[in-house]
C-alpha cells in the first residue's frame, strides 16, 4: 500500500512537470501574440522555409570549383579527388594545357551529387586548392538524379 | 397541430445544435491534441494548413486532415469478412455519439412563454442509459477485431474488451455513491441537486461530496477511453490492435470514436462531479453571493452563464485527459488488469460502504 502510494506521488509530479511545461510555453505564446518581445520563447522549433538556422562556418555544403584571375578553372586534372573519393561520385577528364607552367586542365569536371556522402575528402586531397565545400547551400534536391549531376560550367558558377 | 409541429422542430434544432456541436469539439480535439501535445513538448505544432494563405495557428488543420481521410483508399482485406468488416467502425461510432442525448448543456431556456429544456431527452435513466451506451461501444472493437479475420486484431479486439468490461465495473460502482447522495439517475435533477449550497458556501458538488467516487470514476473512465496510459486494445506503437485492417474514413471512425470518447467523459464528470451547468452562487435570477450582496441578472444572460460554464468545465476536462495522454507511459497488461480489479473495484465499495455510514448518521 505504502509502495502504491509511492508510485502515486510519482504519478502526480509526472503531470506536474507537462503541466509546468504547458503553462510556461503557453505563457511565452501568449506574449508572443500580445506583441511583447521576450528573449526565452514558447518553443524551441525553428520554423525552417521562413527561418533558418546559421550553418557553421565548417560544414561542408555544395562544392564549387575555384578559379584562376583569368577564370579559368584552378584544377590541374591531377585525378588525386577521385582517386580519394569513396563513393565514386567524381569524374575528370583531364586535358593538355597550352600554358607549360599548367599542363593539364579539366576539359570534364562532373560531380554526381546523388552518389556525394560529402565526407570532404577531395578538399583534403586537392593540392591546388581547386575545389571547396564552403558555399554554404544545402538547398539542392531536384526531381530527377539527372538534375544531381553537377558539370564544370555548375561548379563554377 | 402546430403545437406539435413546433415541438418536432425544437427537437430537431436541439439533435442538430447538439451533434454539430459534438462532431465539431472532435474535429478540434484532434487539432487541441497536437497543438497541446507540441506546447508540452515545448513544439509548436501543425500549423502549416491554410485557404488561402490565411492560416490561423493551424485551425483548418482538423478538415485538411479529414479531406485526406475521405479521400484515401477504402481498403477492405480479401480475407475478411466483409459486411462485419463495414459495419464494426459504425456500431463503434454510432453508440458514443447517441449518448449526447441524455446530457444537460442548460437550465431552461424561456422564449416568450414556451420553456425548452437544454437537453435533447430529459431521460429519468439518463446516467444508465450512458453508461449502457458506452458498453455496447465494446461491440465494435470485438467485431472489428473479429472480422478483420487476423490473429493480431483478433487479440487486440479481446484484450479491448477484457480491459473495457473489467474497468465497467469500477466505473458502474463508483457512480453508486454518487446516485445515493443525489437520489436520483436523471442528469437534469443530479444538476439541479448540485446548486444547492453546503455549510450555507459550499456549492454541493459531486467532487466536494464524493472525492474518492471522483477518482475511481477518473481512472475508470480514462480505461474506456482507450487512450495512451490504458491504451492495450490499440496499442498504435508497437502491440497491434484491434483496427489495423482498417484505412481511410473507417479508421477515421474508429479515431473520432476515442476523441468523441473523451468529450462523453468530459461531460459526465462535468454533470456529476463538477455540477454541470451550475455556476456557483448563481440562481435563476442572478447571483446570490453567501457573504450577501446580489448581482440580478436577465433571464437570458444567466443561461449563457450557465452553458459557458459548462463549456468550460468541459474544455477543462477534454484539455486534462490530453495531458494525462501526453504525460505518462502505457501499463502493462496485468497491472492494467490489476488496478481495475484489485484496487479500483475494492475502493469503489469502500467509497459505498463508507457513504452509507456517513448517510446514516
Amino acid at each position: 500500500m505504502i509502495k502504491a502510494l509511492g508510485y502515486f506521488i510519482e504519478i502526480i509530479r509526472g503531470s506536474v512537470i507537462t503541466t509546468r511545461h504547458f503553462v510556461v510555453n503557453m505563457f511565452f505564446h501568449i506574449l508572443k501574440v500580445l506583441g511583447i518581445k521576450t528573449k526565452r520563447k514558447g518553443a524551441v522549433t525553428i520554423q525552417y522555409p521562413e527561418q533558418k538556422k546559421d550553418i557553421a562556418s565548417r560544414h561542408r555544403s555544395l562544392h564549387r570549383l575555384m578559379t584562376r584571375e583569368d577564370g579559368k578553372p584552378r584544377c590541374v586534372a591531377c585525378m588525386l579527388c577521385a582517386t580519394v573519393c569513396p563513393s565514386e561520385c567524381i569524374y575528370v577528364e583531364a586535358a593538355e594545357d597550352p600554358d607549360p607552367e599548367i599542363q593539364k586542365y579539366p576539359a570534364k569536371f562532373i560531380i554526381d551529387l546523388g552518389r556525394c556522402c560529402f565526407c570532404g575528402f577531395c578538399v583534403e586531397a586537392c593540392p591546388e586548392d581547386a575545389i571547396r565545400m564552403d558555399t554554404g547551400n544545402v538547398e539542392f534536391a531536384q526531381y530527377s538524379q539527372q538534375d544531381l549531376i553537377y558539370d564544370l560550367d555548375k561548379l563554377i558558377g | 397541430m402546430t403545437e406539435t409541429l413546433t415541438e418536432m422542430l425544437i427537437i430537431f434544432i436541439k439533435i442538430v445544435c447538439a451533434l454539430v456541436w459534438f462532431l465539431l469539439l472532435t474535429l478540434y480535439l484532434t487539432w487541441l491534441e497536437r497543438k497541446e501535445s507540441a506546447v508540452i513538448q515545448d513544439r509548436i505544432g501543425a500549423n502549416r494548413a491554410q485557404i488561402f494563405g490565411i492560416r490561423i495557428i493551424g485551425l483548418f488543420q482538423p478538415f485538411a486532415d479529414a479531406l485526406k481521410m475521405i479521400f484515401k483508399e477504402d481498403f477492405v482485406p480479401s480475407f475478411s469478412r466483409k459486411f462485419l468488416h463495414t459495419i464494426a467502425p459504425f456500431i463503434s461510432f454510432f453508440f458514443v455519439a447517441i449518448t449526447i442525448a441524455a446530457i444537460p448543456f442548460g437550465d431552461i431556456l424561456r422564449i416568450g412563454k414556451r420553456t425548452i429544456n437544454l437537453q435533447i431527452l430529459d431521460f429519468n435513466v439518463g446516467l444508465l442509459f450512458i453508461l449502457a451506451m458506452l458498453s455496447l461501444g465494446i461491440y465494435g472493437i470485438i467485431i472489428s477485431g473479429w472480422a478483420s479475420n487476423n490473429r493480431y486484431t483478433l487479440t487486440g479486439g479481446l484484450r479491448g474488451a477484457a480491459q473495457v468490461i473489467s474497468y465497467e465495473v469500477a466505473l458502474g460502482l463508483s457512480l453508486i455513491g454518487l446516485i445515493m447522495v443525489y437520489p436520483s439517475l436523471r442528469l437534469s435533477s443530479i444538476v439541479l441537486y448540485q446548486g444547492e449550497l453546503l455549510f450555507g458556501f459550499l456549492p454541493k458538488w459531486g467532487i466536494f461530496l464524493q472525492p474518492l467516487g471522483f477518482v475511481i470514476f477518473l481512472f475508470a473512465a480514462l480505461a474506456e477511453t482507450k487512450r495512451v496510459p490504458f491504451d492495450l486494445p490499440e496499442g498504435e506503437s508497437e502491440i497491434i490492435g484491434f483496427f489495423t485492417e482498417y484505412s481511410g474514413l473507417k479508421w477515421g471512425l474508429f479515431m473520432m470514436t476515442d476523441f468523441m470518447e473523451i468529450i462523453i467523459i468530459s461531460t459526465l464528470l462535468t454533470t456529476l462531479f463538477f455540477g454541470g451547468w451550475q455556476v456557483p452562487w448563481l440562481a435563476s435570477d442572478g447571483f446570490h453571493f453567501p457573504w450577501g450582496g446580489e448581482v440580478l441578472l436577465p433571464h437570458l444572460v444567466v443561461v449563457l452563464f450557465q452553458v459557458a460554464a459548462f463549456n468550460i468545465k468541459v474544455f477543462f476536462f477534454c484539455w486534462l485527459q490530453i495531458l494525462i495522454r501526453w504525460t505518462y507511459p502505457r501499463f502493462r497488461y496485468d497491472q492494467v488488469m490489476d488496478l481495475g480489479w484489485k484496487l479500483l473495484v475494492p475502493l469503489s465499495l469502500v467509497n459505498i460502504i463508507g457513504t452509507g455510514i456517513i448517510m446514516t448518521i
